[in-house]
């Protein structure tokens, strides 16, 4: 490593800050259980058999590493770098949530914690949380937004199959930030026996460096199999953004290689301009939720806003407090694709690459030809394939007119 | 620090040999001129304290009770430079009764800590409750209340061990609240044998009355806590009163002020009836 102690990335500090953003911001019931969490989760984190169980678990469960793929057709498509998708829409459940679950329940199971509790947005997390807890017999209670358990019926279906019981919360106004809050409620109810899954990089710490490290896997496969392919480091990797889980485990092994562009892509929904986004970076200001702080969609009261994006899964009013962090510090640039934008791209995928991608990965995709072509024909590019598109196919029909 | 309205209510009620009776609600729940009528009345009702709510739309720690109360005032219009225009009428015609404001981080630190440390003094707030800033993060927010002469006013809780306890007390005055069930607001009633050990606990580490509430809805229940600390906080009974009188088309006011006067009472004769017993 050739990087001087000046500029080593070390964030959080021990108060779970990264730069302004972050920290613990609970109530006083569970500030406790927050500190014995980080504590557990340090010890863990030191100790190989957790690391070795765990490894097990991603190898033969989760079907990891997942391959890095060179979209042939899609780089020819824009002319410019080369571009390769990282595959994690190939895991177990679907997506890269699955990678996060995995390490929450093996702590959660070392904690000698006996029920587990989640919030889920699109459904994606909820399917993970629900499937591990299934392999490891442990009760599952998902939190859903009264209006995504409509609009997500297939995976509510998944989740119920799998053991988990659903439920539906119609406090506030019913969406994913609503369902964290009950989440957040039960816990305080139930803190003696109860873990907490967070499906992404925000929350109180540990859970936005916990989370990031169970995703880290991604990145660090990325660095491995790129050299293997390519026998360099990529230009620049590409994510989508909604609270910034994928996104993270893809940037962290490379913060410190400066030549690679980070470059995450944020859910514009029908526009910045119109209000009806989930953009927290380029279109929110920095506040406190959900026990970070971090760039948050608030009025100027303070009161948060409902998010819009056309995906579930990045339809959330904040981001993770590190990516708020690589904002403000310039290290990753942020950009955002609309609802049509990353309907287009979903399409092009699927006929270019024969590849459906989740909605999420397709704002991603909607933005990687833009970044292919700037770096040129002798560059490459990776891009985070991060879920599959089965559970959106009805959503797509809807918006593309066609009755299934 | 200079006597606040705090101390001297609670050195005056411990003269009296009573607890206080402390009556929450939100601001600005249904509206911002019947919330008005409603601090007034609670007054005349008999509380020691209120303990006004600002609105969040994301209140984690609330039950539906006061989960709705916000929404309800947040449909109104209410905001914290609302919440603090409120304040300002209520003190033109009470400048004794000790006022604090409690809600969440979020609407204080977009409206700027210094800025809102200086408007609540002058608007004769005495204390502030924010539920989701802990000590480790409450430093610079202490920091402009400090200055301002405005008591931050701190949760304790049943997971609060005696490690978790001095770091809980340090820098606050007024009051300490205990919160008496893990758990949301207006849910669960607290178990009664647990309370009093935990508010001499609360009150030997820092040396201050302990207010204990979440979980009071009767005045049976009022009365049992106002028996062993030295105050009684009541929320989500009273905000229920307001969503009750209006799902019947009926004037919230004398709704909750006859629910007050009620607790009050029970509160005020708690040491008196055990005396007697």
């Amino acid at each position: 490593m050739n990087a001087s102690l000046s500029n080593a990335y070390a964030w959080p500090d021990a108060d779970g800050r990264f730069g302004d953003y972050g920290g613990r911001y609970v109530a006083e019931t569970l500030m406790p259980l927050v500190l014995e969490l980080d504590r557990a989760y340090a010890a863990a984190k030191a100790d190989p058999a957790f690391q070795a169980e765990l490894d097990g678990f991603l190898t033969h469960y989760v079907g990891r590493p997942s391959p890095l793929y060179f979209a042939e057709r899609l780089t020819e498509h824009f002319g410019g770098a080369k571009i390769y998708f990282k595959r994690d829409e190939l895991n177990h459940t679907g997506a890269h949530k699955i990678n996060n679950c995995m390490g929450q329940i093996l702590l959660a199971r070392r904690m000698g914690k006996t029920r587990i509790i989640a919030e889920t947005g699109a459904g994606q997390h909820g399917v993970a949380t629900a499937t591990v807890c299934a392999r490891f017999g442990l009760p599952c209670v998902v939190y859903m937004g009264a209006t995504d358990v409509e609009r997500q019926k297939p995976n509510v279906f998944r989740m119920r199959l799998l053991g988990a019981e659903v439920i539906p919360v119609t406090s506030g106004t019913g969406t994913l930030k609503d369902a964290m809050n009950e989440a957040m409620r039960d816990w305080v109810t139930n803190v003696a026996d109860t873990f907490y899954i967070i499906g992404t990089a925000a929350g109180p710490h540990p859970y936005p460096a916990m989370v990031r490290d169970f995703q880290t896997v991604i990145g660090r496969e990325v660095k491995q199999q790129i050299m293997e392919a390519e026998g360099r480091l990529p230009d620049a990797v590409v994510a989508c953004i909604g609270g910034g889980s994928n996104a993270i485990g893809l940037f962290h092994p490379f913060i410190e290689d400066e030549g690679v562009r980070l470059i995450g892509v944020e859910a514009a929904g029908h526009g910045i301009d119109t209000g009806a986004h989930a953009a927290s970076l380029k279109g929110g200001r920095p506040g406190v939720l959900h026990g970070n702080k971090t760039y948050l969609l608030q009025d100027p009261d303070g009161q948060i806003i409902d998010a819009h994006s056309i995906s579930a899964g990045l339809d959330y009013p904040g981001i993770g407090p590190e990516h708020a962090h690589l904002n403000d510090i310039g290290r990753a640039e942020y950009v955002s694709a609309t609802d049509t934008e990353a309907l287009e791209a979903f399409q092009l995928c699927a006929s270019l690459e024969g590849i459906i991608p989740a909605l999420e990965p397709s704002h991603a995709i909607a933005r990687v030809g833009e970044v292919a072509r700037e770096i040129g024909k002798d560059g490459v590019v990776v891009l985070m394939m991060s879920g599959r598109g089965d559970k959106d196919i009805f959503t797509v029909a809807d918006a593309l007119g066609t009755k299934l | 620090m200079t006597k606040t309205r705090l101390d001297t209510r609670f050195a005056a009620l411990k003269a009296e040999g009573r607890a206080a009776f402390v009556a929450y609600v939100m601001a600005g729940d249904p509206d911002a001129d019947t919330s008005f009528q409603i601090m007034q009345g609670l007054v005349g009702a008999g509380a020691d304290v209120i303990e006004l709510g600002f609105p969040f739309s994301d209140p984690m720690a609330e039950g539906p009770p006061i989960q709705k109360a916000s929404l309800r005032a947040l449909k109104a219009g209410m905001t914290l430079s609302g919440t603090l225009a409120l304040v300002r009428r209520f003190r033109d015609g009470d400048a004794e009764t000790p006022l604090v404001l409690m809600g969440y981080l979020n609407p204080l630190f977009s409206y700027g800590y210094a800025r809102f440390a200086r408007e609540a003094a002058e608007a004769g707030v005495d204390g502030l409750i924010v539920v989701d800033c802990p000590p480790e993060e409450a430093d610079p927010l202490a920091d402009e209340l400090d200055a301002a002469g405005i008591s931050l006013i701190r949760l304790a809780t049943p997971t609060t061990d005696d490690r978790r306890l001095p770091v809980v007390v340090r820098r606050t005055s007024g009051f300490v609240y205990y919160v008496s069930v893990a758990g949301v607001t207006g849910v669960r009633e607290a178990d009664a044998s647990a309370v009093a050990p935990a508010v001499e606990r609360v009150r030997a580490a820092s040396g201050l009355p302990v207010a204990v509430g979440f979980g009071i809805k009767t005045p049976e229940r009022a009365a049992e806590v106002a028996r062993v600390a030295d105050a009684a906080v009541v929320g989500s009974a009273l905000v229920d009163e307001i969503a009750v009188a209006l799902a019947a088309n009926e004037a919230p006011v004398s709704k909750v002020v006859e629910r007050a006067a009620q607790l009050a009472k029970a509160v005020r004769s708690a040491r008196v009836s055990k005396a007697g017993a």
